[in-house]
């Protein structure tokens, strides 16, 4: 059961993934995971030819031209089709605002600005649409971002679904500070900020009508002011990812292909609410594929560990962090856990789809 | 969680782990029969675990990977008709029929849709009188009862637009064809722990007696695997064959009575083609006449329809125990979960699926090697 570097590092460089055998757009395609890697790598990077896409980053980090120093300009998108457009814990606005704010935090940018723009469908009642803009007007006070532009388009009834939003958001990068998901270097410690899996199954509770007794709520949350603390505390993280769809299984292989090295992961170490494992366990699906809305994953050297959870834990969103594992030089590329009972496994990304229309 | 952290406490299985290698003297070949076992195996690297002359080897009890090419070509068929909502558990759209998937069948505009129970499926042809509910009702005997209630129910409320695609199988039969094949090399069962909490496990008894083999009742979580197998090993190592069942806090000698008779209400017993094993006599249940209304063969009368396999597949010796998913050559390379060539490698359950979701087939110093292209 022991494998050397030397097959791995073949078996990656020269096995593909399979030509996918699909002529057109599935569900999985917006999974996050395994399908929507193979259609970002064959489809899109190609048609786009750029470096910086090319490096998979959550978030563009750009230099002007003729600026040598000083920050630099984080920017990133992102669409929201969630469905229902109001659930437990949140709603589509609020998960925009926060969805884009927290895909600038985690590349250790400050947010500055957002845009948004609106698919409306005909018939959607304009109370809805006033909640929503309520919700997002609140969500960005709280993060501190100011949404500077903005467009509205409708289409006929039948042919959207009340609503979907497209933002996009500027933040500054400061000076010094460089996260890669290309980082990661063996024995540096994984840390988690708390549960997993709390949005996935917050929305599939209210869609699917599965009672769990108790009213599940979503995590979405904005992760820009711990990111900052922990970034005060610790200058060498080297990368925070914040695992939403694909879940934290997508953003652990995705680091581990990114920066060529392996990953141990501690069953026992990673924290899940009763309701969540219930949940998987009725529906046979892995929390590790389920995705989240306020959590971090963090990769930082093992002399820091101590220090930057001790600040993850003494911050509101991070009170149930924990250290989930560590980056290794064996099995590069891929994900291992040590699971409960003392066997292994391989952590691999969702196949197809779970549940569409998660965010 | 209470009653399911018991049965994956490390302590306990580092000792039943002991155990086992303290009473295994000489090689032995177990089959786990059902999916969800396998699963549990690979999930919590259950083998990784036992000592290296102990094989468990995958059984046939995965519904999805046993349905036929002609009953999915079938299903296909019927979910391209309008007014038509074929409902169905997910795992089964991703099944590649000779025609391609369910779901990508969904993606060219058929309604194709998952419901978590057939009961929902029932409720959705109440809603949509316009609509004719076709329900795909497969599974071993655990699902049979919550199927044939499905049927029962649209009976009592009249629904004259629901009806279900039967492609019920059966243990007892397929466990018997196994010993009976060319090649076999199960010693011992771990028993179908769901399937007796329905059906009991009197029907186990006479091929415990006359195939000499040891069958095991066993359970889905880690602790229960490993019990099962350490009873299993105990009585090969004895020369015993006996049936045991270690399971008994959901397993009852004469499984669920109302269940049972629900199942016997709405289902008969019938001749089933299993997809890689062939037609094994009296393995499946069909719906009787008396409920002929609900019966989708009948309805939609498809004509019978012949399907290839793919060559490369060897999910046949693979659902018989002879074979393991990392044997094949096309295992990771041809044959993924995207690209599944047959059902082994798509249901959660699929000995294949398992394997690759818990990257067995990178783990493996030889599989890692299958993996490479060759030059």
């Amino acid at each position: 059961m022991t494998m050397s570097a030397e097959n791995l590092a073949a078996t990656f460089a020269s096995c593909p993934v399979p030509q996918a055998r699909f002529d057109r757009i599935l569900l999985g395609h917006g999974s996050g995971g395994q399908l929507t890697a193979d259609l970002v790598r064959r489809l899109f990077l190609p048609a786009f030819d750029s470096d910086v896409l090319s490096a998979l980053e959550d978030q563009a980090t750009l230099r002007l031209q003729g600026s040598a120093g000083g920050p630099r300009i984080a920017f990133t998108t992102d669409s929201f089709v969630v469905k229902p457009i109001f659930f437990p814990g949140g709603d589509i606005g609020k998960l925009a605002v926060h969805g884009t704010v927290n895909d600038l935090a985690v590349g250790g940018a400050r947010p500055m600005f957002l845009s948004a723009a609106f698919i409306l469908e005909e018939g959607l009642p304009l109370t809805d649409l006033q909640r929503i803009a309520a919700s997002m007007r609140q969500a960005c006070a709280d993060d501190g971002v100011a949404l500077v532009t903005a467009d509205t388009k409708v289409v006929d009834r039948g042919k959207g679904d009340q609503l979907f939003i497209t933002t996009a958001g500027i933040g500054l990068v400061p000076d010094g500070v460089a996260l890669s998901i290309s980082a990661a270097r063996p024995g540096d410690r994984i840390l988690l900020s708390g549960t997993i899996g709390d949005h996935g199954i917050a929305i599939m509770s209210v869609r699917e009508g599965i009672d769990f007794e108790t009213v599940l709520e979503s995590d979405c949350a904005s992760l820009a002011n711990l990111t900052r603390v922990m970034l005060e505390v610790c200058s060498s993280i080297r990368c925070m990812r914040d695992p939403t769809r694909g879940g934290v299984a997508s953003a652990l292989n995705e680091l581990a292909l990114a920066s060529k090295v392996g990953v141990k992961l501690d069953e026992a170490a990673i924290p899940v609410r009763l309701e969540v494992r219930g949940a998987c366990e009725l529906l046979g699906i892995d929390p590790l594929h389920v995705a989240n809305e306020g959590k971090l994953i963090a990769v930082v050297p093992p002399a820091e560990a101590d220090r930057l959870l001790q600040a993850m834990r003494s911050h509101p969103l991070g009170c149930n962090a924990s250290v989930i594992g560590e980056v290794v030089a064996d099995h590069a590329g891929m994900v291992v856990m040590r699971s409960v009972v003392g066997g292994e496994r391989v952590v691999t990304m969702p196949a197809g789809e779970q549940l569409p229309r998660i965010c | 969680m209470k009653f399911l952290d018991e049965y994956r406490d490390a302590e306990s299985a580092r000792k039943l782990g002991s155990a086992i290698a303290r009473v295994t003297t000489r090689r032995w070949t177990i089959m786990e029969v059902c999916g969800g076992q396998t699963h549990a195996i690979v999930k919590y690297g259950i083998d990784r675990l036992l000592p290296d002359n102990l094989e468990l080897v995958h059984g046939p009890g995965c519904p999805v990977c046993v349905t036929s090419l002609e009953m999915l070509d079938r299903a296909h068929a019927i979910a391209s008709q309008p007014q038509v909502i074929f409902c169905s558990f997910g795992d089964m759209l991703r099944v590649p029929g000779s025609r391609g998937d369910l779901l990508q069948l969904k993606s060219q505009g058929s309604d194709v849709r998952v419901v978590y129970s057939p009961l929902d499926a029932v409720n959705l042809a109440a809603a949509n009188p316009g609509q004719r509910v076709v329900f795909f009702a497969i599974g071993f005997e655990t699902t049979a009862p919550a199927n044939a209630m499905a049927v029962w129910l649209a009976k009592r409320r009249g629904l004259s637009n629901f009806s279900v695609l039967v492609s019920h199988v059966l243990v007892p039969p397929a466990m018997t064809a196994i010993l009976q094949a060319t090649g076999n090399r199960v010693q011992a069962f771990l028993g179908p722990g769901h399937v007796c909490t329905v059906m009991g496990y009197t029907e186990y008894e006479p091929i415990v007696r006359d195939f000499h083999v040891p069958i095991v009742i066993t359970g889905f979580e880690p602790l229960d695997m490993l019990e099962g197998v350490l009873r299993a090993v105990k009585q090969l190592e004895d020369g015993r064959a006996e049936l045991e069942n270690p399971y008994s806090r959901v397993v009852r000698r004469e499984g669920n009575p109302h269940a049972r008779r629900l199942v016997d209400e709405v289902f008969q017993v019938c001749d089933r083609k299993w997809r890689g094993i062939g037609l094994i006599p009296r393995s499946g249940y069909k719906i009787r006449a008396s409920y002929g209304a609900f019966d989708a063969e009948q309805i939609f009368a498809v004509d019978a329809l012949e399907a290839q396999e793919s060559s490369l597949c060897i999910s046949g010796a693979i659902l018989q125990g002879q074979k393991k998913p990392h044997e094949c050559p096309a295992f990771g390379r041809q044959c993924t979960p995207q690209t599944p060539l047959g059902a082994t490698m798509v249901s959660a359950e699929g000995a294949c699926a398992a394997y690759h979701a818990h990257g067995r087939h990178l783990y493996d110093d030889r599989t890692a090697e299958c993996t490479v292209p060759q030059a």
